[in-house]
Order: structure tokens, then sequence, then C-alpha cells
């Protein structure tokens, strides 16, 4: 007896509503765009500088403690939080100090950081300081201009890709659905403020690329049905298509998202926001390629004879088309 | 019908072979990197019976090649260093002033005397008395300039001579400044990699970045600050002449020369002269030592036109003081008793033992040209280290099981043949980033995991396509070579997608994200060769022998 998580030869219509669905789709990225422009996005020291301490201690975190020993140095803005990870022992207390860049210093300073630990060690005499970070505030702009280019670069240069495989209506789908994803994933960092490093780009890249191979696979299948059903409209062979991989979907997202989630359980805290990113890219890559790759290829359309191969001699993209 | 070629057999089976052949000294990771620490040791001259046990543990026949860990995995310091470039311009020009002076002075009768005058940092101004006079002296300054070979500028001079009314202005050229600031970076780089060497730690990292950076990543030091102690002092050693010395912080020091203070005497301020006699580049040689009076003090000596130039001078100015200067502060201000011809001399100051070891190995590896700033520095405990290992092992072993037994369930003994074809791709992720030496990082882990997930895609992919081949029912035979035919492109499309991304993930990235990229591009490129070729040869041997007529996927 095997494991079947979806059953064979399933006909769900999945483009009953598929206005209502790409209605859906725009409205929550227009929510998670909001959220974004009205909260903005916890950027981590590697996007706007500063200095984290990673602080370990055999006495309970007291934040108050903490908040007050490094008042006292004026550093400006000073976020202190705690951290919980079930794979801690009793002795371990870990809290995550962030100091904001000081004003007009460019590099680095080592007084900020042998300061802090200072005071802290008259708080917490067996305080630890088991990882120390700082990002000057010229890198830290730095590398936020290269994030969006990577990300603007992997969404453009798949973007081409399809085009050459594919024809340009199959492009656009797949890259409505990568901004969807992207803008999405953006959106929950922002709602749930979870800290924004550079972890999260590589994230946010695995995610284009995971949501990327589903809607790929679909479109595979949706080429080759387009020959075998010549004459069947296109909502109807796109709905073949999708419930023909629906198996396959299920089965690699449920395997991904087991791989995931044991990392996220127990790979630790401090890949735990990286994690929960690709957690999310995958639920939201499996049903973009669905819902808004395949609605936005119904909405476009899409040239129906593939027998021929010149069929696209007199359009305006015969002489781009692969 | 199903078959593949013997060849393509034994090249399939030779390839997994390989891979977790070299994969496999990661299996027995301390004992082989104690068995390469120990070969570098005894190359070095340090063949002790521990190190040659050591060696031993680990036969030489093996593969001893292991799959470096970050700094997230190791612990240790992360530094990245701009080079301040535009600081050796004035020491270039200042160098230049006692060179002009010299070629002026015998023209005096056609341009009068010469006099040094305030200018920025990056030029030398000088007014002569007789203007008329300004175009023999632009002809003489102009024939001091050095052509410089670079691929654009061929033909251009290191320096730009200029004249405004009665002022001589020497500039550096656009050429020259570019080649000074390449020169001043692999300087740099050059120097900050013999002190970490001097200090001996392992596997160092120390790369240039962009034009004037450099990423320094040191594995096992206990901080960033330790590393910066090490490699941010410039070490610059200067001996200059002494004009005279004081106790006012303000006083005006007067055109070429400048004030600085003492380094050991509070309030005590020194005026010198800004060209050096001879600085710590011409040094050969420093050790530590102690002075008469047993105090730790620093024994050098200079190299042939060090000891020139040192000699001579000490020889015209007996009775005067000099002073030793490093990084702006006067370490000591000796009289001149006697001619010192040999070219070496010692430093006394307030030294202590370690300082003065430090200060010997800093002048022995040379001063740095420039000063450097620290744009970002991270350290990394061990201990946190030591646990992301731990947390990333246990994550992805049970990561691991869960997709086996996911499998075993969903696909029964091809789900087998999927999950051999997993293991063996695991073994050549490690097996290649051994070859390549590449680094895991923590988020090399989860690109680990991720491909774990993502590589039984390949294989779903063919089974799903299998089975509905199976639907219409032709021979299973048939089915399953469908199955891999139109499977392909889907394979093919995906896989290249999500390679795309990571090519430019790694192209774009730095540091841990680059390790991710690394082992997810890997981890796309295994998991296609074994989709595509380890699971269909096991398949296909299977078939062969049971000749089954009816087959459940």
């Amino acid at each position: 007896m095997r494991l079947r998580l979806v059953k064979q030869n399933t006909k769900f219509d999945f483009f009953k509503r598929w206005k209502l669905w790409l209605g859906i789709s725009g409205l929550m990225m227009v929510v998670a765009f909001t959220s974004f422009m009205l909260q903005g996005l916890n950027f981590g020291i590697d996007f706007r500088g500063g200095t984290t301490i990673r602080t370990e201690s055999p006495m309970p975190v007291d934040i108050g403690v903490y908040r007050d020993a490094i008042a006292q140095l004026e550093l400006g803005d000073v976020s202190i939080t705690e951290v919980f990870d079930p794979t801690f022992g009793p002795e371990q207390n870990v809290a995550m100090i962030r100091i904001q860049a000081q004003d007009g210093e460019e590099a680095v300073s080592v007084n900020v950081i042998t300061q802090v630990e200072a005071v802290l060690k008259t708080v917490r005499p067996n305080i630890t300081f088991v990882s120390v970070e700082s990002v000057g505030p010229k890198v830290s702009g730095e590398l936020i201009q290269t994030a969006i280019i990577a990300v603007v670069l992997a969404i453009g240069a798949v973007l081409v890709y399809i085009w050459l495989r594919f024809e340009w209506q199959f492009a656009a789908g797949a890259v409505l659905a990568l901004v969807h994803d992207v803008i999405l994933t953006i959106g929950i960092f922002s709602e749930l403020q979870i800290r924004f490093d550079l972890a999260i780009i590589a994230a946010l890249l695995t995610i284009v690329g995971y949501s990327l191979n589903d809607t790929v696979v679909v479109f595979d299948r949706v080429r080759e049905n387009l020959r075998k059903y010549k004459k069947r409209p296109l909502d109807e062979v796109l709905n073949i298509s999708i419930n023909e991989t629906l198996s396959r979907t299920f089965m690699t997202s449920v395997t991904t998202l087991l791989a995931l989630i044991s990392l996220f359980v127990l790979g630790g805290d401090v890949i735990r926001g990286f994690v929960f990113a690709m957690i999310w890219g995958v639920i939201v890559g499996t049903y973009s390629s669905i819902f808004v790759a395949s609605a936005a290829l119904l909405y476009l359309g899409v040239k129906r004879d593939w027998s021929k191969p010149d069929a696209n001699a007199g359009n305006q993209y015969a002489n781009i088309d692969a | 019908m199903l078959q593949i070629a013997l060849w393509k057999r034994i090249t399939i089976l030779l390839t997994c072979v390989i891979g977790l052949w070299l994969a496999m000294p990661n299996i027995f990771y301390t004992t082989v990197e104690r068995h390469n620490d120990a070969i570098q040791a005894i190359e070095l001259g340090a063949a002790t019976p521990e190190n040659l046990a050591q060696r031993a543990e680990w036969p030489e026949w093996m593969p001893s090649g292991l799959v470096n860990l970050g700094l997230d995995l190791r612990g240790g310091a992360h530094l990245l260093a701009e080079v301040k470039v535009s600081d050796v311009y004035a020491s270039r020009m200042e160098a230049y002033w006692p060179e002009i002076r010299d070629a002026l002075r015998p023209e005096r009768a056609t341009i009068g005397t010469i006099r040094l005058q305030p200018s920025p940092s990056d030029e030398v101004h000088v007014r002569i008395s007789q203007p008329e006079g300004m175009p023999r002296a632009l002809e003489i300054v102009r024939g001091l300039a050095q052509p410089i070979q670079t691929l654009t500028g061929i033909g251009t001079n290191d320096i730009e001579v200029r004249a405004e009314g009665d002022l001589l202005i020497v500039t550096l050229s656009e050429a020259e400044k570019l080649a000074s600031d390449e020169r001043t970076v692999l300087q740099s780089l050059e120097i900050i990699r013999r002190r970490i060497d001097e200090v001996g730690t392992r596997e160092p990292t120390i790369q240039r970045q962009g034009s004037d950076r450099i990423l320094i990543q040191v594995p096992g030091i206990g901080s960033a600050a330790e590393l910066k102690e090490i490699i941010g002092t410039t070490a610059q050693l200067t001996f200059n002449p002494v004009v005279s010395r004081g106790s006012d912080a303000n006083a005006a020091p007067g055109i070429g020369n400048e004030l600085v203070p003492s380094l050991d005497e509070a309030g005590v301020f020194y005026t010198i002269e800004s060209a050096p006699v001879v600085t710590g580049e011409e040094l050969v040689d420093a050790q530590p030592a102690f002075d008469q009076n047993g105090r730790p003090a620093v024994n050098f000596r200079f190299n042939t036109s060090g000891a020139r130039k040192f000699g001579d001078y000490t020889a015209e100015n007996i009775g005067s003081p000099f002073a030793i200067v490093l990084d702006d502060e006067v370490v000591s201000a000796p009289t001149i008793q006697s001619h010192i011809p040999g070219g070496s001399g010692i430093i006394t100051g307030q030294f202590t033992v370690e300082e003065s070891t430090n200060l010997a190995v800093l002048l022995r590896a040379g001063a740095l040209p420039a000063g450097l700033e620290f744009l970002e520095e991270r350290t990394i405990g061990p201990e946190l280290g030591q646990d992301s290992i731990d947390a990333g092992k246990i994550a992805t072993v049970v990561a691991f099981v869960a997709v086996l037994v996911f499998m075993l369930l969903s696909y029964g003994l091809f789900g087998v043949f999927a999950n051999v074809a997993l293991i063996v791709n695991i073994g050549l992720i490690f097996g290649l980033l051994s070859v390549i030496g590449g680094t895991l990082t923590l988020p090399g882990i989860a690109g680990i995991v991720l491909t774990v997930g993502m590589a039984v895609d390949a294989n779903v992919l063919i089974f799903e396509r299998i089975r509905e081949e199976l639907k219409t029912s032709k021979g299973p035979a048939r089915a399953i070579e469908l199955g891999y035919e139109k499977a392909l492109s889907a394979i093919l499309d995906a896989n290249i997608t999500t390679f795309i991304t990571a090519v430019i993930l790694f192209a774009m990235g730095s540091g841990p994200v680059r390790g991710f990229a690394i082992t997810l591009g890997l981890g796309i490129m295994t998991s296609v060769f074994t989709a595509i070729f380890v699971t269909r040869l096991l398949i296909i041997i299977w078939f062969e022998r049971k000749r089954p007529k009816k087959i459940e996927v």
C-alpha cells in the first residue's frame, strides 16, 4: 500500500474562479507592500550598520538590568532581546544586543565594543560574548545595493531563459509569480518584524529558484498538452496540466518542507529566520505557480499551434524566439 | 529498449565511487585534520615523534582533502578593511621635497632663493624669489619626473609640475595615483599576510576585494580586536632629524617640519623634520633584545642603502639629537654620540617584554604603507560554531531520515532506488567540496538540507511520469523508458533555472551567502546526475534481473 498525498486522476477545476484568485493574489501583494511601506523591514546590521553582541550567561537574562548598564554609555538606539531555543541547555541564557552605528564613525569602533563588554561584565560577572559583529554604514549601504541588484538580476536572467525556452507569455507569467513570492516574503518579514539580513537575501533568491522550479514543471506540461489537445480551450488544457502534475507538486513540496522543518526546529536559532523565509517561500511558491503563473498565462493567452515550427513567423517576436 | 551501454555503466559507477572516495576523509575529520597539520609541520622542519605519529594516523594513499569549515562553524574573526590609499600621496610628496631642493640649489643664480610653502598634503608648493627663472626651475623639476609603465599611460610621468606666479607646484599625476593605489593595496595585502603568518594560525583567508579593500578571515583567533592589533598597527618607523623639543602641543612647527608627541613622556613634544633620514622600509631585521640596563628593547639592522644613509647622517650630525618615530609618536630621541657606520642600532623605550617582541615582529614584517579603516568586523566564538555544527548535524540527519522514509512509503522499491541515489548525492557534494577546497558555512548546511529535499524532485518527476505511462497500459519497460524521456525536459529546465540563481548568488554574494550558493549549485549538479544516471542504472540492473511483467511505482 503506497502513501498517496494526492488521489490519482484528480479533476479539480483550478480556473473556475481564476479572476478571483488573481484578485486575491493581487490584494495580498498590496497588503504586503503596504505593510512594508508603513512598518519597514527590521533590518539587521548587515543593511543598516551597527553592532550586535550575542551574550551567554549561566544567570537568567534580565533585559532591564542590561539596558540600564548600557544606557550609561549613551550609545543611542540599543535593542536587547532574549533568545530562546529548544537546543539550549539550562545554563545557556542567551541575549542579542544591537547597537546602532555611532554618528560620524565610518570604521567600526573597538571602543564601543569593549565598553559594552565591560559594563555587562559588572552586572553579570561570568557573561561571555559568543559572537560580536559590527558593520560600518559604508559597507551596509553597499550590501543593500548588491542585494537588490542580485534579486533583480536573478529575476531578469530567469525571464530571459524561460522566454528562450517557451514563449513570452510563459516568461511573463513566471516572473509575475516570482515578483508575487518576493513581495509576499518581504511583506511577512515586515509584518512580523523578523530580522532581515544578508542570509534572508540568499533565502529570497532560493525562493525565486524554487518557485520557478515549480512553475517550469507545470509549464513544461502545459506546453506538452497544448500540442496534444489542440482543440480544447486554454483553461481546460491548463487544468489538465495542473491536475496531472499535482501529485508531483505535492510530493516535492512535502519532501522539501520535511527537510526545512527539521532544520527550523533543530537547526538552532542562528539560521531560524533564514529557514523560516524558505518555508514560507516553498508554500507561497507552490501556490503561485498554480494561481498566479498559470492564471496569468490564461489571462495573457498563448499561441496554440505548436506543431508548425514557423507558426509565429509573422508576429513581432519572430526574430527573438529561439 | 531499456538499455545502457557498458561503458556508460562503468563511467557512472566510477564517478560515484571516486566521489564517495574523495568524500571519505570528512567522516574522520579530526584525524585527517591532525594528519594534514602534521605533514605541514614536518615540511617546515618540525619532525617531532608526535608529528610523525599523527601523520601515520591516516594512510598516505587515502585522499586527505577536507571540506573547510567556515568561520561561523569553526569560530574566529573576520575583518573587512579599507586601505586609505591616499595616505601614501602625502609621504610621496614629502620625500620629493629634499630632492627638489637639492636639484634647484645649484641654479640659485637664475631662480633665486627657494622656500617650501604650506600646501595640501598631496602637493608640494615651492616659492622662488626670482619669478623670471621659473621656466628653468620647471625644466629642472620636470627632469626629476620618472616615467611610469602602465597599460594605458605609456609615456606619462609620475609627477606633474606647473607654475602659478612665483609658485612652483608639484603634484602626482592621475596615472601615478592609480599605479600608487595599486601598489599600496598589494603591499598592504602582502604585509598583512606576513604579519598573520608570523602569528601562525591555521588557514587564514586574506583576499583583496574590489579596488582598495582587504578581507581577512582567521579561524580560531579569540576576537576581531585581537586580529586588529596584529594587522591594524601601521608600524611606520622613521628616523627624523630633531629641530627642537618642547611642551607646547600647539607650537607652530614651521614649514617642512611637524610636531609629534613623545610616546613615554607625557606633555613632551618634538618638532622634527617631516622628511625622514631613513625609514623602516630599509630595515632588514628586527629582534627583541635588552639594552645595557636590562630593559626590553629592539635591535634592528638596515640594508646597505639604509646603512649608508644612516651612517652619513650620523657622521655629519654628531652631537645633535635625532628621533625614532613610530606611528607619529617619538619612541626615543637620543643624541648622536658618534658616527654609526654598521647600519644597526637599538630602540629603547619603556617597553614591556611583550611589547618589544610585538614591535620586532611588526618591524620585521614591514610597515603598512597606509592606514587601514575597518568597515566590518565579526567575531564568532568557537562554542557558538560548535553549537551550530551540532544543531546542523542533527537537523541534517533528521531531514535525511524523514525524506528517506517518505520516499520509501510513497514509491516502494523505486523509493529505495531514489534513496540510494540521495545518499550517493550527499557523498558527491562532500567529495566535490573537498576537491575544490570549498568552505562549508551554516547557510551552506541549509543549502545541503534544501538539496536533500529538492534532489528527490527529479526522481519524483520521473516516477510520477512512469506512473502515468503505466496507466496507458504500455509494457513496464516502455513505461520506464518513456518516463525518463518525457520527464527530462522538465528536470533540465527546472534545474537550470535554479542553477542560474545559484550562480548569481555566488557572483554577488559574500561570505556565508557564497557558501550557500556553492552547496546549492553543487547540489543541483549532483542531484541531476544521480537522478538521471544513477537511479536509471539501478532500475535497469534490477529490471534485467527480475524481468517483471508488472511493476508498481
